[in-house]
C-alpha cells in the first residue's frame, strides 16, 4: 500500500475542510480525486505532503507518517501544487537546476526520469519560468517535481484552467509515467479525466462520495439514464423539468440526460409526448452513465434525495455553509 | 452597423511589440445571441476581451460594441455592457444589500434606482431573509446568482462572462447555464469563454481561435458536421492540433 488514511479531518475556523475521509492507494496505481472547487482536494494533498497538519485521523504515505516523518517523506514525494509556484523570474534551465539541488541531487543524474517531458520545453530553457505558456508552464512544473526521483507523485489540479489540447498531452505524458510504476495522486475538477485513472474517488464539500474505478462508478449508477434530444433544447429542458414523471433532469452538451420515476418507463411513450407538445426531431435513447452523471446524482441524493427540487429556482442548497477554497 | 448586431468586429488586430496576439479578426456578434468564444490557452481571448470592454486599444482595425467605437468611446462602452470574471466578484466580507448597493453605485444607478433593483433582486432570487447576511457566509450556487446579478444591474445589452463555471461542481455548473439562458431569453447577449466544451454546445454560435485568429465560427452542429466530430471536443483538439498550440 502506498497511501493509507483513516478518518482523516481539517477545519478552516467553522469550515469543516475534511470530514473524515479515508482511503486507500496501492503502489503503481493512478488514483484521481475528482470533485469541484471546496471540495478539499487541495487540503488532503497538503496534509498529505506534510505541508499542513490534520485536526485528526490517520494518514501513511509510503509507510511514513506525514506528522512526524516529514523529514523522510520530503525527499520521497514529488508535488505539483495547484497555483504555478516555480520561479518565475528564474529560467526553466534555472529552475530545475534549483530543485535538483535542494534535493541534493543533479538534473543530469535523473535526466533520463524527466527526459520524454522535458525535451518539450528545452529549446526555451534559457526562458524565464514567467514568460512560458500555460502548457509549457505544466510541463516545467512537472519536470521539476520529478527531479529528486520521487516514489510518489502529488499533482493537484495540473490541468485547471488549461485548454482542451493541452489537458490530453498532460494525461499522455501521465500515461508514460505510469508504465514507470510510479505511484500517482492527481486531483482535478473536470469529470472526463477520470477515465484516465485506475481508480477514482468522487470528491464534495469535504467528503469522499464514492471510490470505485471509472466502469464501477457508471455501474453503480442504479437506474436507466435517458438522452433526450429535440431541436428546441431550451424548451426541451423547460418542458421536461415541468413533467411529472421526472426524476433528475440535467443538460449535457446538446442531449438532455433524464431519469425517470417509473418502473415501468416507456421511452417511445415520451418521444410521442415531447412530439405533441410541439417539439421537433425528438429522439430517446438509453445510455451509459458517465463519471459526472454518477457524481450529480450522488450530490443530489446528499442534498435531500430529490434531485428535481436542486434545480427549482430561488435558494438552492439547504447546507448552511460552503467551504470554498479550502 | 446594423441593428441586430451588438458587436462588430473587422480586422481587427492587436501587437505587443513584435508580437501579433490578434491578427486580423472578423466577426459579429447578434442581439440577443449566446456566443461561445473558444481557444486554446495564449491563442489571443483574453486579448480581444479586453479591447471589447474598453480595456485595451486595438492597434489596428475596426470594432463596434452596443454601437460604440472601441478606441474612441471606450468609456462609454464600459457603461452599457457587463461583465463576469472567473471568480464570482463580490465582496466576501460586505453583505447581500451591500454588495447590490455597492455596483449599482459604481454603474451610475440613482439612489431611487438602487432601491427598486435591490427589493426586485431580494424577490426574484429568493434572497430576503439573507439580506444582511456577509457574502463569505453564502453558499455557492446564492453567490454565483447574485453575482450574475449584479453584473447585468445596470441592464446592459451584452455581458461578457470570462470562464464563469471554472471549478464550480456540476450542478451549479447546469444552474448557472439556467441564468444565461433566462438572460438571452430577456434580450440580453451573452459572450462567454469556457474550458468545458460540453458548454460550448450550449450557445447558439460558437468561434474557435488558433494562434490569433479564428478559425472557424458556426453554429455546434454546423461545426460538428463541417469537421466530421462527434462533439465540439473533438472540433477543438483538430483545429488546436493542426495550428500548433503549446
Amino acid at each position: 500500500m502506498s497511501v493509507s488514511v483513516r478518518n482523516l479531518k481539517k477545519t478552516f475556523g467553522d469550515i469543516e475542510a475534511l470530514k473524515g475521509v479515508s482511503f486507500e492507494v496501492k503502489t503503481g496505481e493512478r488514483f484521481g480525486f475528482i470533485g469541484p472547487d471546496g471540495a478539499g482536494k487541495s487540503t488532503l494533498f497538503r496534509i498529505l505532503v506534510s505541508l499542513l497538519l490534520p485536526d485528526s485521523g490517520e494518514a501513511r504515505v509510503v509507510g511514513l507518517d506525514p506528522v512526524t516523518g516529514y523529514i523522510e517523506l520530503r525527499r520521497r514525494v514529488g508535488y505539483m501544487p495547484g497555483r504555478f509556484s516555480l520561479y518565475q523570474d528564474l529560467s526553466v534551465e534555472e529552475n530545475l537546476t534549483f530543485f535538483a539541488t535542494i534535493f541534493n541531487t543533479t538534473v543530469a543524474k535523473n535526466y533520463h526520469l524527466i527526459r520524454d517531458i522535458y525535451h518539450q520545453i528545452e529549446p526555451f530553457k534559457k526562458r524565464r519560468a514567467g514568460d512560458l505558456s500555460g502548457g509549457m508552464k505544466q510541463k516545467l512544473a512537472l519536470s521539476c517535481a520529478l527531479v529528486h526521483k520521487p516514489d510518489i507523485l502529488f499533482l493537484d489540479e495540473p490541468t485547471t484552467g488549461v485548454d482542451a489540447v493541452s489537458r490530453r498531452e498532460f494525461w499522455d505524458m501521465l500515461d508514460k509515467l505510469k508504465e514507470s510504476g510510479l505511484t500517482v495522486l492527481v486531483s482535478t475538477p473536470y469529470m472526463d479525466e477520470a477515465s484516465r485513472c485506475d481508480r477514482i474517488a468522487l470528491m464534495h464539500r469535504g467528503e469522499i462520495l464514492e471510490i470505485n474505478t471509472p466502469e464501477g462508478i457508471s455501474n453503480n449508477f442504479g437506474r436507466d439514464l435517458w438522452a433526450v434530444h429535440a431541436s428546441q433544447r431550451y424548451r426541451l429542458l423547460k418542458i421536461l423539468r415541468a413533467y411529472s414523471h421526472a426524476e433528475s433532469v440535467f443538460a449535457f452538451g446538446e442531449q438532455i440526460h433524464y431519469t425517470d420515476r417509473r418502473h415501468d418507463f416507456d421511452s417511445e411513450e415520451l418521444e410521442s409526448w415531447l412530439a405533441s407538445q410541439g417539439l421537433e426531431k425528438v429522439q430517446v435513447k438509453k445510455i451509459r452513465p458517465s463519471v459526472e452523471d454518477a457524481l450529480i446524482a450522488l450530490i443530489g441524493r446528499e442534498a435531500g434525495g430529490d434531485q428535481s427540487t436542486i434545480m427549482q429556482p430561488g435558494p438552492v442548497y439547504p447546507g448552511p455553509k460552503n467551504g470554498t477554497g479550502a | 452597423m446594423k441593428q441586430d448586431n451588438i458587436i462588430e468586429v473587422n480586422k481587427l488586430t492587436r501587437s505587443f511589440g513584435d508580437f501579433i496576439a490578434v491578427d486580423q479578426i472578423s466577426f459579429e456578434v447578434r442581439r440577443g445571441e449566446i456566443f461561445g468564444f473558444l481557444g486554446a490557452n495564449g491563442a489571443g481571448k483574453t486579448t480581444v476581451i479586453r479591447m471589447l470592454t474598453g480595456l485595451l486599444i486595438p492597434t489596428s482595425g475596426l470594432a463596434r460594441v452596443a454601437g460604440e467605437d472601441v478606441f474612441r468611446r471606450a468609456e462609454a462602452i464600459k457603461k452599457k455592457i457587463g461583465y463576469m470574471s472567473q471568480k464570482f466578484s463580490l465582496y466576501e466580507d460586505l453583505t447581500v444589500v451591500e454588495n447590490i448597493r455597492f455596483y449599482g453605485g459604481i454603474y451610475g444607478l440613482s439612489a431611487r434606482n438602487i432601491r427598486s433593483k435591490t427589493d426586485e433582486l431580494l424577490n426574484r432570487l429568493g434572497l430576503v431573509d439573507v439580506r444582511d447576511r456577509l457574502i463569505s457566509e453564502l453558499p455557492l450556487g446564492w453567490k454565483q446568482k447574485l453575482a450574475f446579478s449584479t453584473a447585468v444591474i445596470h441592464d446592459p445589452v451584452i455581458v461578457f462572462m470570462d470562464e464563469p463555471t471554472s471549478g464550480v461542481d456540476p450542478i451549479t455548473r447546469r444552474q448557472f447555464w439556467d441564468l444565461i439562458y433566462e438572460a438571452a431569453d430577456g434580450g440580453t447577449t451573452v459572450f462567454v469563454t469556457t474550458h468545458y466544451m460540453d458548454e460550448a454546445e450550449y450557445c447558439d454560435r460558437v468561434s474557435i481561435m488558433v494562434d490569433g485568429r479564428i478559425d472557424a465560427l458556426d453554429t455546434p452542429g454546423g461545426l460538428k458536421r463541417a469537421f466530421g466530430a462527434p462533439d465540439i471536443d473533438e472540433v477543438f483538439v483538430k483545429l488546436a492540433r493542426s495550428g500548433g498550440a503549446s
